[in-house]
């Protein structure tokens, strides 16, 4: 999993037929918060939106939220973060 | 497998439920002489390690699934072990 940003949402009308939900753009983010990689597109488990920071899973796991729908997906949002702690005094507070 | 360091915890209310009640880690992959290599990710605690120590993670859907317990969890990283010690040669 990572930790990561919801920066945006996709809109797609012609679509497989068990892609439903909403669609996010994802922004991987660092344990210090700043923005790490490429975005990506990920569905939604958990009901996250633009702004939030949340944790995603990649690969074939992230059809199983939807169970027994099989999305043909690679990566899903499965939980909205509160917050997060680091061994050091920085500490973060999801917005 | 990956030797990571856990540097931090994060806290979710609102998850998935076969993720309630596990514990979200933060691990930072490391190279083998302890230097951070890539980005930190997360990972479900299976074996009750703390920040500061260097664990053994696993980045794979079905082995993590099986590291929480759960069938069809939608989880792809595990600590499934605390690091004592790492021997290895360059040479080797």
């Amino acid at each position: 999993m990572q930790l990561a940003r919801v920066i945006g949402e996709v809109v797609s009308s012609m679509k497989d037929a068990n892609l439903v939900g909403t669609l996010l753009v994802l922004q991987p983010i660092a344990a210090s918060g700043a923005p790490a990689g490429r975005t990506l597109v990920a569905l939604d488990s958990v009901g996250a939106g633009v702004g939030e920071h949340v944790f995603f899973v990649r690969g074939r796991e992230a059809a199983y939220p939807f169970y027994p729908a099989e999305p043909p997906i690679d990566a899903a949002v499965i939980g909205i973060v509160d917050h997060w702690d680091l061994e050091d005094d920085a500490r973060p507070e999801a917005k | 497998m990956q030797i990571c360091r856990v540097v931090g915890t994060v806290v979710s209310t609102k998850k998935n439920r076969k993720l309630e009640g596990a514990k979200l880690l933060l691990v930072q992959p490391l190279t083998l002489d302890g230097q951070p290599r890539g980005v930190a990710l997360m990972a479900i605690d299976a074996v009750g390690a703390g920040v500061g120590e260097r664990v053994l993670v696993v980045v794979e859907g079905k082995a993590a699934g099986d590291a929480l317990g759960q069938k069809a969890a939608a989880v792809d990283a595990a600590v499934i072990g605390i690091v004592d010690t790492v021997d290895y040669r360059d040479d080797a």
